[in-house]
C-alpha cells in the first residue's frame, strides 16, 4: 500500500521529529510512504482568521500535491479536519460566488482520501497494536478538531493501550479545549493562557511523565507553557510513541 | 438603540480582567461545570436525542424561510382571539409602543417575566425614563436588578454571584424597592428564596400590568408559550389586568405539534430538567380569567437583516437554552459581561455582530472570542454550527473592519511564501541556521504569545530537508502533481511580494 504523507506546515517547520516518526511507523507497518514536496500549508490559519479567499491558493496547491494518491495521511487532527470539513465549504462558496466549480471539485476529490494518522491506522490498516514500546506513564489530550470534527473517538486510546510498557492515565477534563485555537492564542492571550494553565494543571494531577496528543499545534502551546513553568511533565506526539520500539526507543534527541 | 452596552472595551481586554478575578472564576467554573454535567446526563437519557435535534433545526429552518407567511397567520390568530398585534422594526419603536401602552393604563409600575427580548431593547430603562418602574420577578433577574448589575448569562443572569454576595445584595437593597429582607438574613438558599418570595409577593398582588417575552408563538392558534422554573412567570401572566408581550419574530413555530420537539429539548438543554416546572400558554384574552387586555409586540431589531445572510441566519434558530454558554471554555473564563450585551457566550458572539453590526469595538471583537473548539455546536439543541458562523463573521470583520490592514499584509506575505515551496524551504533553513539566536520572549505584539509561553524551539533541520537527504528521489508522485494550476480568479496579488514569484529568495 502506498500513502502520501501530509506533514503540515507546523510539523515541517517545528516538529520534524513527528514527521520522521510517522514515516518510520508507517514503513514498519508495510506502507510505502511518499512525501510530495509541492505541499506547504493547508490554509487553516488563514481560513480560521477570516481570510477565506487567501486560503484558496493553498487549497488548490494542497489538492494538486496529493492528486492521484488513494491515501493522504497526516499526523494532525486539525489539518485533516480543515481538508475534510472546510475545503468543501470553501469550494462551495467560490462556486456560489460565480467563480467556477474547480475549487469545489478539488476539495471534493481530496476530502475523502485524507486521513488523520490514528484513523488511518485503525480504519484503513486495521491495526491497534502497532508493535510499539514506550515504558512511561502517559496521559492523552484529545484535541478538539480530532475529537469533535473528525470524531476520532477511542482510536488514539486503543492505539496507546496496546503499546507495551505504557501506562495510560485518565486526563481530567480531557474533552476541554487547551486554549490554542490558532490565532486565538494571540488575539485573546489572557483566556488562551488561562485555558492552557488549567489543562496543564489537570495533566500534572495525573502524575504522568508525558502529555500526549495527536495535534502538535496544541502541544506546541502546551509545551511552551510547560517550558515556561518548568517541571518534569513534557509533551509528545502520539506518532512518536507509536514509532518507538525496543530496538529503537524514543529519545530526547 | 444598538443593544451593545456603551463604552464596552473589546472582548480581549474585558476578558483579561475576568481571568484575573479569582472569585468570579471560581463562581463561573463551579456553576458552568455543574449545569454542564447535569445537562449531559439529561440528554443521554433520550435515545432519540439526535433526531430531536435534527427535527428542531428543521422546524426552525422551515419557519424562518417562510416567516412572511407564519407571522401574518399568527397576527390573524392573535387578533381573532382578542389580542392586539404591534410590529416594531427596532428597539426604539418597540420601547415607544410598550411605553405608550403602559401609560394608557395610567399605571406607574409593571411586573416582568424574565425576557431576553426586553433586555435586548433596554425596555426597563426606557420605562424608567417615562416614570414607570419595572420590577423583575425572576429570582436571578431580581438579584441583578437589586445589585444594579448586568446579566451575565442567558438563563442564570446572576451566575457570576455566589450566595454570600446575594445575601449582601438582598440585605442592602430590598428595602429601597419594597419589602425589606428579613432581619438576620443568612446565605442559606432556602432563606434567600423566602426573602425573595416575600418581597415579590407584594409586587404580584399590586401590579395591574405585566410584561413578558415568549419562548414560542404558535402561528396556527395565536398561542404564546413561556417555560419557566419558578412560577413567577405564571403570576405575571395571570394576575395583572393588562399583559404586554415583546417577542422576537424568530420565535414563531407553525403548529402545536412542533412544540413537542422543543418542550423536550429546551428544558434538558437549559436546566437539565426532563420537563420544566411551569409551562404557561395563552391565546388572546379569556372572559373572567387572566388579563382583560393583551398586546403582542413583534420585534425585528436586526433579525430580518440576519435572515438575509445564508450562513449567519442559522443563529436565528436559537431557543435561548444557553447550553453553549455552559460548555464554552472561553465563557467560563471571560464571564458574560465581557461580551458587552445581554447575549453572552458563543451564541452572543454570533448573534450580536449580526443583530447590530460590527461598528463597536466589542462587537467587532466577538467573532474572535472563540478557540473554535466546537463544544457549543455539539450541545446545541437546534444544531447551530457556531464555529462555522464565527469564521464567516471573521471574514466580514477582516474585510470591512478597521485595524486589519497589517494582518492582511502579513497573511498575504505568508501566503506567497506558502505558495512557493522553494521560498518556504529557504525560509525554514534561515530559521534553523539562526535558531541559537532566537529569544524565549518577544517584544511588542509577540508578547501576546510569550507573556505566558516560551517561543517554540526551531529544530536544526526541517522535515522537508530531512526527507530530501534521506529519500533521494523518493518524492515522486503517482500522477505527476507538478506545479498547481495558477489561480484563475484575480486572487488579490499580495502587496508584500518578496522577490520573484517563481524562484523565491535564494
Amino acid at each position: 500500500m502506498r500513502a502520501a504523507l501530509f506533514i503540515t506546515c507546523v510539523n515541517d517547520a517545528l516538529h520534524p521529529r513527528t514527521g520522521r516518526a510517522t514515516v518510520s511507523l508507517l514503513r514498519r507497518l508495510g506502507v510505502e510512504v511518499d512525501f510530495p514536496a509541492a505541499q506547504t500549508c493547508c490554509g487553516q490559519p488563514q481560513y480560521n482568521t477570516g481570510y477565506r479567499r487567501e486560503s484558496e491558493p493553498l487549497l488548490r496547491r494542497t489538492a494538486a500535491a496529493f492528486e492521484g494518491y488513494d491515501y493522504v495521511v497526516t499526523p494532525s487532527g486539525s489539518c485533516a479536519a480543515m481538508v475534510r470539513d472546510n475545503y468543501p465549504r470553501i469550494g462551495e462558496k467560490a462556486e456560489a460566488e460565480g467563480r467556477g466549480g474547480a475549487l469545489a471539485e478539488a476539495a471534493r476529490s481530496l476530502a475523502p482520501r485524507t486521513f488523520e494518522l490514528t484513523e488511518f491506522l485503525v480504519d484503513v490498516l486495521g491495526v491497534t497494536d502497532v508493535g510499539a514500546y514506550f515504558p512511561h506513564t502517559v496521559t492523552y489530550h484529545p484535541s478538539c478538531h480530532g475529537l469533535r470534527m473528525l470524531g476520532l473517538g477511542e482510536r488514539p486510546r486503543r492505539l496507546l493501550e496496546a503499546v507495551r510498557g505504557l501506562e495510560l492515565r485518565e486526563l481530567p477534563g480531557a474533552e476541554e479545549c487547551c486554549g490554542f485555537g490558532g490565532t486565538f492564542a494571540v488575539k485573546n492571550p489572557a483566556v488562551s493562557a488561562a485555558m492552557g494553565a488549567d489543562k496543564i494543571a489537570n495533566a500534572r494531577s495525573t502524575g504522568a511523565d508525558f502529555l500526549c496528543g495527536a495535534d502538535n499545534s496544541c502541544l506546541m502551546h502546551l509545551g511552551a507553557t510547560l517550558s515556561r513553568q518548568g517541571g518534569p511533565l513534557r509533551t509528545v506526539h502520539i506518532a512518536e510513541i507509536l514509532a518507538s520500539t525496543e530496538d529503537e526507543p524514543w529519545s530526547h534527541a | 438603540m444598538s443593544g451593545t452596552y456603551l463604552g464596552m472595551p473589546a472582548f480581549p481586554e474585558a476578558a483579561k480582567k475576568s481571568v484575573d478575578d479569582r472569585t468570579l472564576r471560581a463562581n463561573l467554573r463551579h456553576a458552568t461545570h455543574t449545569i454542564r454535567d447535569r445537562r449531559a446526563e439529561a440528554v443521554a437519557e433520550l435515545a432519540d436525542w439526535a433526531q430531536l435535534r435534527e427535527a428542531g433545526a428543521r422546524i426552525k429552518e422551515h419557519t424562518l424561510r417562510r416567516l412572511d407567511h407564519y407571522l401574518v397567520q399568527l397576527e390573524q390568530a392573535v387578533t381573532d382571539a382578542g389580542g392586539t398585534v404591534h410590529w416594531a422594526a427596532d428597539a426604539d419603536e418597540a420601547n415607544r409602543i410598550v411605553t405608550g401602552l403602559v401609560k394608557a393604563t395610567g399605571e406607574t409600575e409593571v411586573v416582568k417575566v424574565k425576557s431576553m427580548a426586553t433586555q435586548e431593547i433596554g425596555l426597563n430603562e426606557a420605562l424608567e425614563a417615562e416614570g414607570i418602574a419595572a420590577y423583575e420577578t425572576d429570582l436571578a433577574e431580581l438579584i441583578v436588578q437589586l445589585g444594579q448589575d448586568r446579566p451575565s448569562h442567558i438563563l442564570v443572569p446572576a451566575i457570576h454571584r455566589n450566595r454570600s454576595e446575594i445575601r449582601d445584595i438582598f440585605a442592602g437593597q430590598m428595602g429601597r424597592w419594597g419589602r425589606p429582607a428579613p432581619e438576620g438574613l443568612t446565605d442559606e438558599p432556602a432563606d434567600l428564596a423566602e426573602a425573595a418570595r416575600l418581597h415579590l409577593r407584594e409586587k404580584f398582588l399590586r401590579a395591574k400590568v405585566g410584561i413578558s417575552g415568549a419562548n414560542f408563538m404558535v402561528a396556527e392558534t395565536g398561542t404564546l408559550v413561556v417555560v419557566e422554573s419558578e412560577g413567577n412567570g405564571r403570576m405575571c401572566l395571570t394576575l395583572p389586568e393588562t399583559l404586554v408581550s415583546v417577542v422576537g419574530i424568530e420565535k414563531v413555530v407553525p403548529t402545536w405539534q412542533d412544540l413537542e420537539v422543543f418542550l423536550q429539548t429546551l428544558p434538558r438543554s437549559s436546566t437539565a430538567e426532563r420537563m420544566n416546572p411551569y409551562t404557561s400558554t395563552w391565546t388572546g384574552t379569556t372572559d373572567a380569567d387572566g388579563p382583560k387586555t393583551f398586546h403582542l409586540v413583534l420585534l425585528d431589531n436586526g433579525r430580518t437583516d440576519t435572515l438575509a445572510d445564508t450562513v449567519g441566519r442559522q443563529a436565528l434558530r436559537c431557543i435561548r437554552c444557553s447550553a453553549c454558554l455552559n460548555v464554552c471554555p472561553v465563557y467560563e473564563r471571560a464571564g458574560g459581561h465581557a461580551y458587552g450585551s445581554v447575549y453572552p457566550g458563543p451564541i452572543g458572539a454570533i448573534l450580536n455582530p449580526q443583530l447590530h453590526g460590527t461598528g463597536s469595538e466589542v462587537d467587532a471583537s466577538l467573532p474572535y472570542a472563540s478557540s473554535l473548539c466546537g463544544a457549543c455546536y455539539d450541545v446545541c439543541p437546534v444544531a447551530i454550527d457556531i464555529p462555522e458562523v464565527l469564521v464567516h463573521l471573521r471574514e466580514r470583520v477582516a474585510e470591512t473592519g478597521k485595524g486589519h490592514r497589517a494582518e492582511r499584509a502579513a497573511i498575504n506575505a505568508a501566503g506567497w511564501v506558502l505558495d512557493h515551496p522553494a521560498a518556504l524551504t529557504a525560509a525554514l533553513r534561515a530559521a534553523s541556521l539562526t535558531r541559537k539566536l532566537h529569544p524565549k520572549r518577544l517584544p511588542g505584539p509577540g508578547r501576546a504569545w510569550t507573556d505566558s509561553r516560551d517561543l517554540p524551539e526551531v529544530p536544526a533541520e526541517s522535515f522537508r530537508d530531512w526527507w530530501k537527504k534521506n529519500n533521494p528521489g523518493g518524492t515522486a508522485a503517482p500522477a505527476a502533481p507538478a506545479a498547481p494550476a495558477a489561480p484563475t480568479a484575480p486572487a488579490a496579488p499580495p502587496s508584500a511580494n518578496p522577490g520573484s514569484p517563481e524562484e523565491g529568495p535564494r
